[in-house]
């Protein structure tokens, strides 16, 4: 049992940090039908800004983080945008599928140029100890992970219902020409989307890299699981999302200590095609009609 | 104006022939080696070293009197890559291949090596490699058959372990390893208290520490590749894991005490070769690395130099480059340092291709690795 929870506590906190990276997949696709593919590598390229922080201006990691949340908002959020979705998206969702497949690549090689192939250390970015309870122990970085997730998420949530720009985000993305007639500001609502994705990467950054290590080919698992765990909550729903990382952090988890370490890669990919079969809109999502 | 013609068109011929009497005279090395993928720490190590010992050689005047030429190939990582590369290392007819270092690699390349009858002298530990009868290939390092013995008596003697948690990569390296470690430590009367096995490039390894933890095992012993040793490490350390890590070679090796931190502290180690050992020759090397690439080598570094200067050896012994005759010489030959510094300790070679040196029992104290005992060679 004591095993099991901490099993637990863990899959959650791991699950909680994919959900960060599958919410800025829910938001993008909302907003403005982007489904990003090179997501897994907008969570790998903040790490190394950071490090790079550390490295030439000796700051500390938490100042380090502040540095990648500009320089993310910069090139992950506002250029993203303007250089690669704006240009793209009126030619339809699959040639910008194939364009931030193309990026991905493009920043993954670029970073393997600069940093080299080997992975590099990276420091924590919670404090390390354990809490126990009777026979039950679980580590104070999990905790932590999953109280900052939830805070954010309810920021997050908070900003978008109780806010007239987050409002008119919401507008943007169940109508754009309804929000646009009602005076809404179309492309600056979607370009805040795309600087909201940015500042959830740099935390995922921050949360999964003393993890993972920082490794030029992070993104390649990171944008897998997230992309499942947007899919299994429901890509139009963020709540989704955190529900789908959750759920995959778990079952990765679990089905690593009692199934199968060498198919725990596997049961994440059951549950997507058994949520497609059975509930295509994902557990969250709501289910939408189109017009073809 | 003819003579200035005739001037340039000599020189032309000179230059030309030149050239081609150089590319010609060149010793041809080929290097396949794991630059990419998960491997990359390893055989970037190698790679270097191997640069290293051939500029060195060269300045010196080369092999009787050849410069070394070297060319690299990157196995990805991928031990079908690695086929295709040592294919396509051979069509440049090398005189010897190096690498790799990956175990599954070496298992399925090795053959091409062998055929065309090119000696291979790779970085991998996998028992099986030597036991196949391959008679051009040759070992850097010691294979699990002797390290893990070494081990198994530490954890009886000096850590005095009952039962053991052991963690280890599902790869040809990995389960060969977990395979002659049980077998070691069950025929010395030490019980496995969890067998854990995890996948190449794994990257969280939450379960399997908590698994450990809850073992009851009286010692944790790690078998897993340079980065996910560090992050297994670092998860040991969140999980408040507190019974001894006794591991080998791999556990101790620079860049996982680098990507580990403090968590690598207090971890032991057999290891065959350290770059911490205490040897003048082994200092100079790394101070060599060290001003060459701007950081310290690990021991597949230590490898990987030693690989070209066993090729150095070997032809000054037969004085002549005979490829035929390469291996037939390097079996049951004896190396020592004082005839060829390069190879950093005396090693003799089995009729395997197995070594036989000193080796060490580590531990990292302080972010270094510190050596605890010197162990003799098996003298088998």
């Amino acid at each position: 049992m004591a095993e099991f929870v901490q099993l637990l506590v863990s899959g959650l906190a791991t699950g909680a940090i994919y959900a960060l990276a599958a919410m800025g997949f829910t938001l993008l696709w909302q907003t403005s039908q982007t489904i990003n593919f090179a997501q897994g590598e907008f969570v790998m390229l903040p790490a190394f800004i950071m490090l790079s922080a550390i490295k030439l201006f000796g700051l500390p990691l938490y100042a380090a983080f502040g540095v990648s949340l500009l320089v993310s908002a910069l090139l992950l959020g506002f250029g993203f945008k303007r250089l690669l979705v704006d240009p793209m998206i009126r030619h339809g969702v699959l040639p910008l599928v194939i364009a931030t497949i193309a990026l991905g690549i493009f920043l993954k090689e670029g970073v393997k140029l600069v940093y080299g192939a080997e992975a590099l250390p990276f420091p924590e970015a919670l404090p390390q100890g354990i809490w126990r309870f009777a026979s039950v122990s679980v580590t104070v970085n999990d905790i932590g992970v999953l109280l900052l997730v939830f805070a954010m998420v309810l920021a997050l949530q908070g900003f978008l219902s109780r806010t007239t720009t987050g409002r008119a985000m919401q507008a943007v993305a169940q109508n754009p020409d309804t929000a646009r007639i009602l005076g809404i500001d179309v492309p600056r609502m979607i370009t805040y989307t795309f600087l909201v994705n940015a500042a959830l990467v740099s935390v995922a950054a921050l949360l999964i890299t003393p993890v993972y290590l920082a490794k030029f080919d992070n993104g390649e698992s990171i944008g897998l699981i997230a992309f499942i765990a947007a899919i299994v909550g429901g890509f139009n729903q963020i709540r989704g999302a955190l529900v789908g990382g959750l759920l995959i952090g778990v079952i990765d988890n679990l089905s690593g200590a009692y199934i199968s370490a060498a198919y725990r890669e596997a049961f994440p990919l059951l549950l997507l095609i058994a949520v497609i079969l059975f509930r295509p809109q994902g557990l969250l999502g709501r289910a939408e009609e189109r017009r073809v | 104006m003819q003579i200035r013609k005739m001037l340039a068109l000599a020189a032309l011929a000179v230059f030309g022939l030149t050239n081609s009497a150089g590319a010609a005279d060149a010793v041809k090395i080929a290097n396949v080696i794991e630059l990419s993928g998960g491997g990359a720490t390893v055989g970037t190590n190698w790679r270097d070293a191997v640069e290293l010992a051939a500029k060195q050689i060269n300045e010196k005047g080369g092999i009787l009197g050849r410069q070394i030429e070297v060319t690299h190939y990157d196995t990805q990582s991928n031990p079908g890559i690695s086929k295709a590369q040592v294919t396509k290392a051979l069509d440049g007819e090398p005189y010897v291949i190096l690498g790799p270092i990956y175990s599954s690699s070496t298992k399925v390349n090795m053959v091409e090596a062998q055929r065309a009858g090119v000696p291979q002298i790779v970085g991998s530990e996998a028992a099986e490699i030597t036991k196949k009868g391959n008679p051009t290939l040759f070992r850097t390092s010691f294979g699990q058959d002797a390290s893990m013995p070494k081990i198994a008596n530490y954890i009886r003697d000096g850590v005095k372990a009952k039962s053991v948690a052991v963690i280890w990569v599902n790869n040809a390296f990995g389960k060969g390893g977990r395979d002659t470690v049980v077998k070691e430590l069950e025929a010395r009367g030490i019980k496995v208290a969890v067998d854990i096995s995890t996948e190449v490039q794994q990257v969280d390894f939450a379960a399997e520490v908590a698994q450990a933890k809850n073992s009851g095992a009286d010692l944790l012993f790690p078998y897993l590749h340079e980065e996910e040793s560090a992050r297994l490490l670092r998860e040991l350390k969140k999980q408040g894991f507190d019974k001894p890590i006794v591991g080998e070679t791999t556990i101790t090796n620079a860049k996982v005490i680098q990507l580990a931190g403090d968590a690598a502290n207090g971890v032991r180690a057999h290891v065959g070769l350290s770059p911490d050992a205490p040897s003048p020759l082994i200092k100079k090397m790394v101070q060599d690395f060290e001003a060459a690439y701007g950081r310290k080598p690990d021991h597949n570094g230590l490898k990987g130099y030693i690989a070209v200067h066993m090729v150095k050896a070997v032809t000054e012994k037969m004085g002549k480059f005979d490829q035929q005759n390469f291996a037939k010489t390097l079996h049951g030959m004896t190396i020592t340092t004082k005839d060829e510094p390069g190879v950093l300790m005396d090693v003799t070679f089995d009729d395997k291709g197995d070594p036989d040196r000193e080796s060490f029992l580590v531990e990292v104290v302080d972010g270094k690795e510190k050596i605890t005992t010197v162990l003799p060679p098996l003298g088998r």
